[in-house]
């Protein structure tokens, strides 16, 4: 990695990785010197991003860099995908009526994961997007486990008891979620069964603890789902696997980590299970038609003083002072909870012993090796989600999950505007009628003519995933997508991209106000 | 949609109450002899029998209706499912307008608007006929070109027109903005009615002529025994019939897929809208002249005081795939955003328009045809099941003389007009896949107002049918134009060399592929090409006695009776004399014979023979098109090749013109050769099995590498065929014209006893002296660089005087001039028609009016038979093949 980006992950401050390894930084520094490295109140994002872009005018290279326009489609929309809900699927109506997501990297690989999917044995539709740090490893498990461990979790009784009986006597199984995926969006086929033999061990357990004619309650079946994958990440990497290379892989999904959103859709109950700082957003249409946004979650860093509260209560008062520094966990980890990060679980003896059994790759891994400081009373960090449910409301028309990345670069309020209007322009336009009005030929002319050029303007991205991208990346001071600037941003060389952005995960789901005002 | 009923009421008082209650309301004319049976008489009984029953009262139902009493016919059942012209008719615009693509189209539309003028008068019904003339306006050269070509082709028929400037324009219609047009064509005889009340009025007439209606009545299907139409089924009742009208409109292709036997009526809906407006401030008045401004996609004229415009617009919405659908009915509303492109035209033509205030869009769907021309007369197979729909939202204009044409169709077994462009039977079953005809609807609708420029060809619905070695010709830079399904190459662009693009290669002047085709031309004369004519319509007939030879002896003008493997080029004629098919026959055996015939005619000429062919189990008529793949080795050095690949001579003292023989080719054994190219150049055809097109091909290009073979297209063909003055069928040759007429009477048995079809009638000609004559012009003075160039269509001038019109044109390599076929039919002085000589046709100045632009030309008799290289051919052997389509 290049010396200036480690300099720029620090001058972006607030989005300064998500774990801060001093070696690195100090190997950068010695490096490279750069005046706002010591700045411990660096200017803002904006500005030095600025201050930037005028130095690269003055490179040549640069300006070989532009991108036309339909390369720029071709990277917003590499990574798109649609998905319609019939209303009517011959059982039940639909309130989904479908989603829109995408993705763009800034790091190589991109550590944003999102998953969809419908759940087949019960009713209603998982979204989740999932943001790793410190590899991709983590986030990767969780787009495979987790919404398996949620569907279990919601099966009653007797359908947990069919499961079990089938794979007893051999019987192939109901499937009980069906993927929306993007072709890029891949499954490992490696750790299949391993994760398949902890979650029968799962279910086996939620049989003993279930009981006939229960129905499961939605919002304690997310946050078992949730601690369960979690212990079971973690245990699997105590235990570890004969196969070196499985092995390894455990050890790295439990060695990262990543934060998780998930939102659990069913006729007009939406829940939010939320881990971290990924977030959810509510599209309300007012009465006016104009949108307003509803946050669903709470970020789980500094900046929630409660979460700060916790943390700290959690924690002998002696480490009050160490354990949130510079608005970090341990002043190295910015989300407070976390799937994976086993370095701010473990305890410091468990951590060595399970390192020095490991396979020899991960001695060669500083950021494994490293104990936080001031590591006194393990753990520090929970996967345990803060379960959110909502009532759906005809006004409701979408609900926006989307990793940091996006609502660092845009106000929730602008992100509800812009995928509001988007939705309204390209599947909602009413036909024009002239009624009983009176309207003059000129007027109507000018009327159309409107209509086209917003429909044109949104018709570039019929994925209003891809759109809100669009905005994140190119926005200009005005709040209009700039092509130079959009251009500039996506033909970023791969080890600078970090610098100026975070991987942005989007997924939204549009709601249909017919069947949820009708339920 | 009840806005749109109120509006079109306004438009339309519907007369049809108070005629029935009123008798005083009616000419005197019409009391007591009218039997029409309107709603409130559902009661009525439908006859049990009439001698026709017409399905759809629309304006072209009753039409034919019309027609048909005023030709003398009685027990005339007209049937409409819902009310009078209550379908395509009631919401169409109302315009009647000459300026239409083909001259006979033109025809029609001036005899319509004859017909609806004398109309109130006849029956006593207002039809809001005003002669308000039409404005066809040019925003560009090539617009203003076409229009002038359109203009002097309008004045062959003795439609007044002029071709004005801009600001003539202005003076004529004072709302429009002249600032954009070039300049525009004004046709002073063009109208506008109401159409729901024409429609009304025919239907009186027709009753007052004992035509029955009944409304509120569908047909179910139509009842055919032994391809006969016997009876028709409503939902009322059968009636039986002899003779069946389908003009049914949009509904017509299901209805002729509802019966037993099925009908293909090729025709697909495409939704249409335009605008109607309230008054202006100062209303428009009811005789400003219609404006169709082609660039602009629109067309308008004044409606009460307002406006009604309309348009064409590039992306059409198909509608009724799938057939009737009520829920596409319902969601037929107006669209104001698909209208938008349309509306702004018509501001910008008429800025005027702004404050001017909406009363509706009305979206009423229009059927379209694949070729843009309608379907008439009778389908094949089905003897008195005819067919008049399909009207390319012309509706209105062509109904009047559509009608008169299929009335005299029906009464006489011809109409009296060379409609083959409009027949029914161009197209086959082929065509009637509703997947192509979505598509190419949707192509059709737009090209009403696009600009046609020579040789255009239609984009969607292709590669229907191939030759098997379509994949090798397209790599070798085949470029593709299509007949009757089947793709045909128009030429070779070589590798390296690039031509324009479809759309800047639009010209009326000399195109980009002149020197390509010149290569071809040039190969062909003086080494070997392969044009690969596959799509040659081929029947084999066969007998166990000599029941094909006497059946061609009756259907053929020339004489059969040839020694085996001898080729005879033959007209079958109508009993007019008239050519209903030019074919070349070839004696395979005593009793089997194989009739190759032009591309598009496979569905006509398969029912003219079917039609004339005994019952007889022992006679067998086959369509074996698709058996075959037929190569056209035309040059020099042909023989050189075949003979190097069958090791069999084929020096013209072994292999005879006109000669065929199965032989080997390559590998493959036999193949048919015919020792003809349909060129006049020396060559041979090969008729090939499918299975070995390929291999003979590919033994074909690298035995033929040492001669110089190359491909070549129909682009080249034509130029060699047009030079050697061939006449072909469709194009040169229809119904009307008889062998003597062009030349052809070496090619009669009049020698012979054999009777023939239309021997009498060719008999009586020869004595008469023939009337009209084909001949062949070759333009003088005419830069090949800078004018414009011929197409067809063109006036001839003789002596300053108007004395015919070419059918086709080319530019030939050979003479480096362009060679215009048409024919010439002098009138005296008192109108009657004048008799041709020889001697008249060479004591003449001739002059071809090219857009407005006249040049000199020579006219001829006889091909340039000394300019080229086979001088020593005798004079019939010259003019050897020589049908083609176009």
């Amino acid at each position: 990695m290049a010396a200036t980006s480690q300099v720029f992950r620090v001058i972006r401050g607030r989005r300064f990785g998500r774990i801060l390894v001093p070696a690195i930084t100090c190997q950068n520094c010695s490096r490279s010197p750069h005046p706002c490295i010591s700045a411990t109140q660096p200017h803002s994002f904006e500005q030095r991003w600025r201050h930037q872009v005028r130095g690269y005018r003055t490179s040549p290279a640069w300006h070989t860099y532009y991108l036309t326009p339909p390369q720029v489609n071709s990277i917003l929309k590499a990574n798109e995908y649609s998905f319609k809900v019939p209303e009517f699927d011959g059982k039940n109506l639909s309130s989904v009526m479908g989603f829109d997501s995408n993705q763009l990297p800034a790091n190589a690989p991109i550590e944003d994961r999102r998953s969809a999917s419908t759940c087949l044995q019960t009713r209603g539709m998982l979204y989740g997007v999932f943001d790793g740090h410190a590899g991709c490893a983590c986030a990767q498990a969780l787009t495979e486990r987790l919404f398996y461990y949620i569907a279990v979790s919601l099966l009653p009784h007797e359908t947990l008891m069919e499961l079990e009986n089938a794979v007893e006597s051999g019987r192939p199984l109901h499937p009980i979620l069906q993927w929306h995926k993007h072709p890029n969006d891949y499954f490992s086929k490696e750790a299949s069964r391993l994760y398949f033999s902890s979650l029968r061990t799962y279910w086996q357990e939620l049989l003993d603890l279930s009981v006939p004619g229960e129905q499961p309650d939605v919002a304690e079946a997310l946050v078992s789902a949730f601690k369960r994958l979690d212990s079971d990440i973690s245990l699997e990497a105590q235990v570890g696997d004969p196969n070196a290379f499985l092995h390894y892989w455990v050890l790295r999904v439990a060695f990262s980590g990543a934060t998780a959103c998930v939102a659990h859709v069913d006729g007009n109950e939406l829940h939010i299970a939320n881990t971290g700082d990924c977030r959810a957003v509510l599209g309300v249409q007012e009465p006016d038609g104009s949108f307003s946004a509803l946050t669903l979650t709470n970020d789980h860093n500094a900046q929630n003083e409660s979460e700060m509260k916790r943390v700290r209560s959690e924690h002998p008062l002696s480490e009050a002072k160490s354990v949130v520094k510079q608005d970090r966990l341990l002043g190295l980890l910015m989300p407070f909870r976390a799937f994976g990060d086993v370095k701010f679980k473990w305890s410091i003896e468990l951590q060595h012993r399970v390192l020095e059994s490991g396979p020899d790759q991960l001695h060669e891994n500083e950021h494994a090796k490293f104990i936080p400081p001031n590591y006194h009373t393990p753990p520090y960090l929970t996967a345990e989600p803060e379960v959110t449910r909502h009532h759906l409301r005809p006004q409701d028309r979408f609900l926006v999950l989307g990793s940091d990345g996006l609502w660092e670069t845009l106000h929730r309020q602008e992100v509800v505007r812009i995928v509001g209007e988007h939705l309204t322009g390209v599947h909602q336009q009413q036909p024009v009628s002239v009624g009983g009005y009176k309207v003059t030929l000129g007027q109507m002319q000018g009327l159309l003519q409107e209509r086209k050029a917003r429909i044109s303007s949104t018709f570039e991205d019929q994925n209003a995933a891809t759109h809100l991208i669009r905005h994140a990346v190119g926005n200009n001071e005005f709040g209009m997508v700039d092509h130079e600037r959009l251009s500039k941003m996506l033909s970023l060389p791969e080890e600078l991209a970090r610098m100026y952005r975070d991987d942005i995960t989007i997924i939204i789901v549009q709601f249909n106000p017919h069947v949820i005002s009708g339920q | 949609m009840r806005g749109g009923v109120c509006s079109i009421r306004a438009l339309a008082p519907v007369l049809l109450p108070r005629w029935l209650c009123g008798p005083r309301a009616c000419p005197a004319h019409l009391h007591g002899s009218v039997r029409f049976l309107s709603t409130d008489s559902v009661s009525a009984a439908l006859p049990a029998r009439a001698r026709v029953v017409i399905c759809g009262g629309g304006i072209v139902g009753t039409s034919v209706a019309y027609h048909l009493a005023k030709l003398g016919w009685t027990e005339i059942v007209l049937l409409e499912q819902g009310r009078l012209g209550a379908g395509t008719t009631r919401f169409c615009a109302g315009i009647v307008s000459v300026a239409k693509p083909l001259s006979v189209e033109s025809k029609m539309a001036d005899y319509s608007i004859a017909l609806y003028e004398r109309l109130e008068e006849e029956t006593g019904v207002k039809t809001g006929f005003v002669r308000s003339g039409s404005l066809c306006l040019a925003q560009n050269q090539d617009r203003l070109l076409s229009l002038k070509r359109l203009a002097s082709r309008l004045k062959v028929l003795g439609v007044s027109c002029n071709v004005i400037k801009p600001k003539d324009v202005a003076r004529l219609h004072p709302l429009v903005n002249i600032h954009d047009l070039v300049g525009a064509l004004h046709l002073p005889g063009d109208s506008v009615v109401s159409p729901p009340d024409v429609n009304h009025a025919l239907a009186v007439a027709s009753a007052a002529h004992g035509v029955q209606i009944y409304e509120h009545t569908s047909v179910n299907h139509v009842v055919v025994k032994k391809g006969h139409v016997t009876a028709v089924e409503t939902d009322r009742g059968s009636i039986e019939c002899e003779y069946f009208v389908n003009c049914a409109g949009q509904w017509a292709y299901e209805l002729g897929q509802s019966g037993e036997v099925k009908v293909s009526v090729p025709l697909h809906g495409c939704e249409h809208f335009y605008l109607l407006t309230k008054p202006l401030s100062e209303p428009v008045q009811n005789d400003s002249p219609v404006l169709i401004d082609m660039d602009g996609r629109i067309y308008a004229r004044a409606w009460h005081g307002g406006i009604l415009s309309g348009g064409f617009e590039k992306n059409p919405k198909p509608i009724f795939t799938e057939g009737r659908n009520q829920l596409e009915i319902q969601n037929m509303q107006e669209d104001w955003d698909h209208f938008e492109p349309m509306l702004s035209a018509l501001l910008r033509r008429m800025p005027g328009l702004e404050s001017c205030e909406i009363q509706q869009l009305v979206n009423c769907p229009e059927s379209f045809t694949p070729d843009m021309r309608c379907l008439m007369g009778e389908t094949p197979g089905i003897y008195g099941y005819f067919v008049l729909v399909g009207m390319n939202s012309s509706g209105l204009s062509f109904a009047g003389g559509a009608g008169k044409y299929l009335a005299e169709w029906i009464t006489y077994g011809y109409p009296s007009a060379s409609v083959w462009p409009l027949d029914i039977k161009r197209f086959g079953n082929l065509q009637s896949s509703r997947t192509f005809l979505r598509h190419r609807v949707m192509e059709v609708m737009p090209l009403l107002y696009e600009l046609k420029v020579p040789r255009w060809d239609f984009q969607t619905g292709r590669q229907l049918r191939t030759s098997p070695l379509y994949d090798r010709l397209d790599t070798q830079g085949a470029r593709w134009m299509e007949k009757h399904g089947f793709e045909r190459a128009k030429y070779f662009v070589p590798a390296g060399k690039d031509l324009l693009a479809l759309d800047q290669s639009k010209t009326f002047y000399k195109p980009d592929w002149f020197d390509i085709v010149g290569a071809e031309v040039k190969c062909c004369k003086e080494a070997v090409c392969v044009i690969d004519m596959s799509s040659f319509t081929k029947f084999e007939l066969t007998s166990a006695g000599d029941q094909a030879l006497q059946l061609l002896q009756r259907l053929c003008a020339n004489d059969l009776d040839v020694p085996v493997g001898h080729i005879v080029h033959t007209g079958m004629l109508n009993q007019r004399g008239g050519y209903e098919n030019d074919c070349s026959v070839v004696r395979l055996s005593k009793n089997s014979f194989f009739i190759i015939s032009p591309t598009d005619q496979q569905v006509h000429c398969w029912s003219w023979i079917k039609k004339h062919m005994p019952s007889d189990p022992q006679l067998h008529l086959e369509d074996v098109s698709w058996k075959y793949t037929a190569l056209n080795l035309i040059g020099p050095r042909a023989m050189d090749v075949l003979s190097e690949l069958s090791y069999v001579s084929m020096t013209p003292e072994h292999f005879p013109s006109l000669f065929c023989k199965e032989m080997s080719v390559g590998y493959a054994n036999g193949i048919r050769v015919m020792s003809m190219t349909h060129t006049g150049e020396p060559g041979f055809m090969l008729y090939i099995p499918i299975e070995y097109a390929l291999h003979v091909y590919n033994e074909v290009m690298s035995v033929g590498q040492k001669y110089g073979i190359r491909n070549a297209g129909y682009y080249a063909l034509r130029s060699l065929r047009i030079e050697k003055f061939f006449a072909f069928w469709g194009q040169d040759l229809d119904s009307f014209t008889t062998p003597l007429e062009c030349g052809r009477e070496f090619r009669v048995k009049f020698d012979k006893d054999t009777d023939f079809l239309g021997r009498d009638a060719l008999l009586r000609q020869r004595v008469e002296g023939v009337s009209r004559r084909f001949v062949m012009l070759v333009l003088e003075d005419h830069d090949t660089e800078l004018d414009v160039w011929p197409w067809w269509g063109e006036p001839i001038y003789r002596n300053g005087e108007l004395i015919g019109v070419t059918t086709s044109s080319a530019y030939s390599y050979t003479l480096q001039r362009h060679v215009c076929l048409g024919f010439l039919s002098p009138t005296n002085t008192d109108g009657s028609p004048a008799a041709v000589t020889a001697d008249f046709i060479n004591r003449g100045d001739y002059e071809v009016d090219i857009a407005g632009q006249k040049f000199p030309a020579k006219a001829k008799l006889y091909p340039f038979s000394s300019l080229f290289a086979q001088q020593k051919r005798r004079k019939d052997d010259m003019e050897l093949s020589n049908f083609q389509s176009k």
